[in-house]
């Protein structure tokens, strides 16, 4: 990992190929950041100020982000002990992901719930979700008429069960209500967040109509034997304090061609995941050929989440 | 530029002079300040855990007294419209007054921004350029760009207003006219911006609605000028400085109008949301009286309707705004009202129930509220020491040496210049 460490010299080279004012921009902030690091002793020293300094996902260069997602294992490496690998898979040409999720299947048992907390690393204390699972009255649409904290045997003769996370819009109000860019959505669809440009206004979470953002109020806490190694930088990778996060579909795993990790914790195929563009994805089928509806549709944010019946 | 530096010493010369009833207010001031950093650099380094503040309800008495303070920078505008286009000369006087307290006000509301943020220190981000600045894309870029603005162009006429005067000197129009009326424009969007940035929520039903704005420029109508009026009070009592009963009268009828328009406005938001009874009139049901046995808001948002009533019904019966006491109270009942439903009872229930109907209340934490009254002390301390060198300018007796102490600019703008 060492020789993938700061390098001031080698990032100014890179600088060099950008744009003037964006160069001189990231000189400036890197005349800065060198100038504190090199005040500093060791490596974990200078990270804070490193991360202070650090540039939005979309104006790093490729080589800009590997030193960072190597300063970012550095770190889990001093706090967890734990050796994560930090990738960022890029979205695939002519993919564009959506969810379709079966409300007459759906048991209510929440394991894709707790599975998202196990891939995605969210806080197990304060415990911090993804996904809401509402327990629904017979009879009604009305989610406010349902219950997130039932406990005991399900499926209840009396409810269905409708789980909620993030709709991954196409006319996201999240990533409008943004004052710094944050969050974005990537053309493949899923909306994602700069943990390390997040101001923590919470202004997209009281914009989201699916209750789908979580805020990092406290340290986020993840014991290291639970510590899924395998991390997306704009997905699982551990959270720091005071920033928003959200479910991205399991970016790290989805572009990869593996399934989100609800849908295969989910014991009774109630969900379904695939690329809208393709005709013969499983998802596709199901809006062509079932009744769906979606939730919260006059709220107008066009999501690619699907509920279906049948 | 001497002229500059000697008018810099002068403030800081008269700020440090005063009465014992002066050092009193500022030590007390001084005490919240100081508890109020404390809780801030508490929450700082332990983060926003230690307020009460959930994914529930993810905004609380900090936007609240945000959405409040914005508003109160109605005391500018609402003195410089009748002073400099309708030509009053009373509300002329002590237009300045209106002017800083829209300062005091635009720096609060910048503080409760920066308090409320995850990572304060990342507000470079913010900064277009160096940072991004989602302009226009967020309702929040708007508000930061309005909020800056507003605060900058208060304080850049002031600044030049009493450096002109102190200097002995009329001030120039050309120098401030056209600022001070961007400031009549800006003070629009320093209401409505605000509202926008609720009312442009189409998943939260409680704050999406077009009369919003128009009750955030009605309130801010009622507690800008209402809280002027107590400070001419105290000023005119404390400072000696001649507030003529005419400027009192004037700004109690413009309250008294806004205060029944606010009332007016607020009475057709809530019917129209409780008379058909939708889905999307539960927030509204929560605040007025309670969902499914949530009730924690419910005595406070009467509290808040009842000082209003009560502020509207003296400012508009004679009888009643004549006795100085009552105005003065109708006055605070006005503000505190205004406060209430501006504040909490605005933020809070656009997030009760939540969209997928969850109940989960709030009520601000002890680190919330001392953080919250040290900005106020900040705002109300800032405000004092701006009185302290704007009134004796105004008076003439606080002058560049060898300047004649005649007061200048007594007079509305025909003879002004």
């Amino acid at each position: 990992m060492t020789e993938d460490h700061q390098n001031h010299d080698e990032r100014e080279a890179v600088v060099e190929g950008v744009g003037k004012a964006q160069a001189s921009r990231r000189r400036f902030l890197q005349v800065l950041g060198a100038a504190t690091a090199t005040a500093a002793t060791s490596q974990a020293d200078a990270a804070p100020w490193e991360d202070f300094f650090q540039q939005h996902y979309k104006r790093l260069t490729d080589d800009e982000k590997r030193q960072i997602f190597a300063r970012l294992e550095a770190q889990v490496q001093d706090k967890y002990g734990v050796a994560v690998r930090i990738s960022d898979p890029k979205p695939i040409d002519g993919v564009e992901f959506a969810y379709a999720l079966n409300l007459q299947a759906c048991v209510g048992c929440r394991r894709c719930e707790y599975a998202c907390a196990q891939e995605n690393n969210t806080s197990r204390s304060p415990e911090l979700h993804y996904i809401r699972v509402l327990q629904m009255d017979k009879g009604s649409l009305d989610v406010e008429r349902s219950n997130t904290t039932y406990e005991g045997a399900v499926p209840t003769a009396e409810h269905y069960y409708q789980p909620v996370q993030c709709h991954q819009c196409r006319d996201a109000p999240c990533v409008r209500a943004c004052p710094v860019n944050a969050t974005w959505a990537e053309p493949d669809g899923i909306v994602v967040v700069d943990y390390n440009w997040c101001i923590g206004c919470r202004y997209c979470e009281a914009a989201c109509p699916y209750f789908a953002r979580r805020f990092n109020y406290e340290e986020p806490t993840v014991r290291p034997s639970e510590i899924n190694p395998d991390q997306g930088y704009l997905s699982n990778r551990l959270r720091p304090r005071g920033v928003m996060e959200k479910c991205t579909y399991c970016l790290h795993r989805t572009r990869k061609g593996l399934m989100p990790a609800c849908l295969e914790a989910c014991p009774t195929g109630s969900r379904k995941f695939g690329n809208l563009l393709d005709p013969n994805s499983e998802v596709r089928q199901v809006i062509e050929t079932k009744r769906v509806y979606i939730l919260h549709e006059d709220a107008g944010t066009n999501p690619r989440f699907y509920y279906y019946f049948g | 530029m001497r002229d500059g530096y000697a008018f810099v010493r002068a403030s800081l010369g008269a700020v440090m002079h005063g009465s014992s009833a002066y050092y009193r207010w500022l030590a007390f001031l001084g005490v919240w300040m100081l508890l109020g950093c404390a809780a801030a650099t508490y929450q700082f380094a332990n983060g926003l855990g230690v307020s009460n503040l959930t994914d529930q309800v993810p905004w609380g008495v900090y936007i609240a007294n945000f959405s409040f303070l914005v508003g109160l920078a109605a005391a500018s505008v609402l003195v410089v419209i009748p002073a400099y286009v309708y030509r009053d000369a009373a509300l002329y006087d002590i237009s300045l007054l209106g002017e800083l307290l829209a300062v005091a006000a635009m720096v609060m509301s910048l503080l409760f921004i920066v308090v409320d943020l995850g990572h304060p220190e990342l507000f470079w981000h913010l900064v277009p350029s160096l940072g991004i600045l989602n302009f226009p894309q967020s309702m929040l870029a708007w508000d930061v760009v309005v909020i800056n603005g507003y605060l900058f162009i208060n304080a850049y006429v002031v600044s030049y207003l009493l450096f002109s005067k102190y200097r002995g000197r009329v001030p120039d129009k050309r120098w401030y006219m056209p600022v001070l009326l961007l400031g009549v424009v800006w003070a629009v969007g320093i209401h409505t911006i605000p509202a926008f940035l609720y009312a442009s929520l189409g998943g939260r039903p409680f704050w999406h609605s077009a009369v919003l704005a128009p009750r955030f420029l009605a309130s801010a109508f009622v507690s800008g000028p209402s809280l002027l009026i107590i400070v001419l009070t105290v000023v005119r009592d404390q400072m000696h400085f001649p507030v003529r009963d005419e400027a009192l009268q004037r700004l109690r009828q413009i309250v008294g109008v806004a205060a029944v328009l606010n009332l007016f406005l607020t009475v057709s938001e809530i019917f129209v949301e409780i008379y058909p009874g939708t889905s999307h009139s539960a927030s509204m049901r929560y605040i007025l009286v309670g969902l499914h046995g949530h009730n924690l808001l419910v005595p406070y948002i009467w509290t808040g309707i009842a000082l209003s009533v009560f502020a509207a019904v003296v400012f508009l019966a004679r009888p009643l705004y004549s006795r100085p006491k009552l105005l003065l109270a109708a006055c605070a009942g006005a503000v505190i009202g205004v406060w209430i439903e501006k504040g909490m009872g605005l933020v809070i229930p656009g997030f009760i129930p939540t969209s997928l109907g969850e109940i989960v209340e709030y009520s601000p934490s002890f680190i919330e509220f001392c953080v919250s009254a040290g900005i106020w002390a900040i705002g109300a301390f800032l405000y004092t020491l701006m009185l302290k060198v704007a009134v004796p300018i105004e008076l003439g007796t606080l002058r560049l040496p060898g300047v004649s102490h005649e007061r200048v600019g007594l007079h509305p703008l025909r003879g002004a210049a």
